[in-house]
């Protein structure tokens, strides 16, 4: 298998409280990373480093290496083509305020796209694999802010696909959806593992237990262990905060 | 044994509650008050002499007239209309523009100081900005555009769009602020420029705070009087473009009121320009609170 984004010493400081202390790992071309860890431990901003969303951080200090293709991301010229190849799903859902349909088409009608008919495609392939367009085909053109939250959560899916993203990264996207969605959400991810490579970063453990290729477990700011997630939730576990974290005993 | 509390605290509290509703309850008394008033002055003419055909078509407003006396107003609202819309058409793509640029761009210390200079313009008594019509901006029209006089519907337009630019700005900026950041996050992680960001999902989630903001400026404007009788040249006529002197709504009250006697015909009509103002006012203000509970104009927001 061959890496799809590597880090390397990448640090990450707001201010005075440093986020991340030195992370290096590679993260494989279509597998699922899972990434967990408790509250504060520097997730959700390792996904923003991803995107270069970071940046919009106001006092934000960023040392280290992040490349995708061998490509440094902080050396690429348009971080607009950059987002475009990174699709991001927030832990609250988002249904901006535009329809349905003007959701899932909002990122390539911005990067250029006007075309109605390839619009359609678009949409329709995008809201099929969120498993959401059996349920709202026949009201496209009302508002996506009505929908139920595990309804917006699929559509805020359909729209990081939207622009056909080489990684596609979801930070806690279960937390606000109930079971049910979050399962068929699940069973999606495992469809697109075949096309993208993903990163799940989830505070259910049995979450990336169940679809997680690798597992890395972050604290601190600090990668703890990275291994195949079969190891990470047995007893080979290598370190002891691992064996304890997966086992229930803090966290 | 169980706690009491004293008869007196008891009292006071009686005694505030029914301060404050009564304080409440005034203030739509005075509004009915205010509407009875006006409406009482000019009744009497309104029910039998008045026709309303001449009055809102006619442009002939001779009310002191010794053989015909005329009273249309057509021309009066040409002059309002005409100021306004000068005035809207300067202030609210400006204001927008500031807000936008206070809300999405500006430094926090920027921020603060731009905001204390907008709501220090409309602290500016209205009698100033007339006398900054009259002195500033009426020598230089008349040098820029070599007109023959510069108390027109441009220098009207023009101040009046200074005077409501803080109401539209203030009001702007509090809808894109209530915006929430989530949004702002989402559309950019999609790849999407801030200005993308700004136009396609910022103004739109935003749009009946912007719009409510712009029906305020509008009133604001339609119910100005000092100013505009300074600046506008007090000329009734309908004007052919922005150089031509008018006189509005509110200035022909202003001015003619003192003059006339007190129960003519000619002081009720200027109450009934009164009772058109004030519901002209009153539907807008009304229209821009529907607008800011949300009910949405956009056809396909089912």
């Amino acid at each position: 298998m061959e890496p799809k984004i590597e880090i390397s010493s990448l640090r990450v400081k707001y201010g005075s409280k440093e986020a991340l202390k030195g992370l290096s790992f590679q993260i494989m071309k279509n597998e699922i990373l899972g990434i967990i860890g408790p509250a504060q431990s520097g997730k959700t901003t390792l996904l923003k480093v991803v995107n270069r969303t970071i940046e919009h951080v106001p006092g934000v200090e960023l040392n280290g290496m992040v490349s995708i293709d061998g490509v440094d991301i902080f050396k690429m010229r348009d971080v607009h083509a950059l987002r475009r190849r990174v699709g991001m799903v927030a832990p609250l859902p988002v249904g901006l305020p535009l329809s349905i349909y003007e959701n899932v088409a909002f990122a390539p009608r911005t990067g250029g796209m006007n075309n109605k008919a390839k619009l359609d495609v678009i949409v329709e392939r995008c809201l099929t694999q969120a498993a959401l367009w059996d349920e709202v085909k026949d009201r496209l053109h009302t508002l996506g802010t009505k929908l139920s939250g595990g309804q917006q959560q699929r559509l805020t899916i359909a729209r990081a696909l939207s622009h056909n993203p080489e990684i596609l990264c979801l930070d806690e996207f279960s937390i606000a959806i109930d079971p049910v969605t979050t399962m068929r959400i699940e069973e999606v991810l495992k469809e697109l593992r075949s096309s993208m490579t993903i990163i799940l970063v989830t505070n259910l453990v049995q979450q990336a237990r169940r679809l997680a290729d690798r597992t890395a477990f972050i604290l601190n700011g600090e990668l703890v262990e990275l291994a195949e997630t079969n190891l990470l939730f047995s007893d080979q576990a290598v370190d002891q905060r691992t064996k304890d974290y997966v086992g229930g005993i803090f966290g | 044994m169980q706690y009491q509390r004293g008869r007196w605290s008891r009292v006071i509290e009686f005694l505030i509650e029914w301060l404050i509703r009564i304080s409440g309850i005034s203030a739509i008394l005075f509004v009915f008050g205010i509407f009875f008033f006006v409406f009482k002055e000019g009744a009497g003419f309104l029910v039998t002499k008045w026709k309303p055909i001449e009055f809102f078509t006619s442009v002939e407003w001779y009310p002191t007239s010794l053989s015909n006396k005329r009273y249309g107003i057509l021309a009066i609202i040409a002059g309002s209309a005409s100021v306004t819309l000068l005035a809207m058409m300067i202030a609210i793509p400006f204001s927008l523009g500031a807000a936008v640029f206070i809300s999405e761009f500006c430094a926090p210390k920027l921020k603060e100081v731009l905001k204390v200079l907008i709501e220090f313009l409309a602290a500016i008594p209205s009698v100033v900005w007339g006398f900054i019509g009259l002195m500033i901006m009426n020598p230089l029209i008349i040098k820029i555009f070599n007109a023959p006089i510069g108390l027109n519907v441009l220098n009207g337009g023009i101040i009046l769009a200074l005077m409501s630019i803080p109401i539209i700005v203030s009001i702007s900026e509090d809808a894109l602020k209530a915006v929430p950041d989530s949004y702002r996050e989402a559309a950019i992680a999609l790849g999407v420029t801030k200005w993308q960001m700004i136009y396609r999902v910022l103004i739109p989630a935003a749009k009946n705070g912007l719009l409510a903001g712009g029906l305020l400026g509008v009133g604001r404007s339609i119910g100005e009087t000092m100013a505009v009788l300074l600046a506008t040249g007090h000329a009734v006529q309908i004007p052919n473009g922005p150089l031509d002197s008018v006189r509005t709504l509110t200035a022909t009250i202003a001015a003619e009121l003192g003059e006339t006697e007190q129960g003519a015909d000619h002081w009720q009509v200027l109450f009934i320009i009164g009772i058109f103002l004030f519901s002209i006012t009153f539907v807008i203000n009304l229209i821009a609170y529907l607008v800011v509970k949300g009910i949405r104009i956009q056809a396909g927001d089912s």
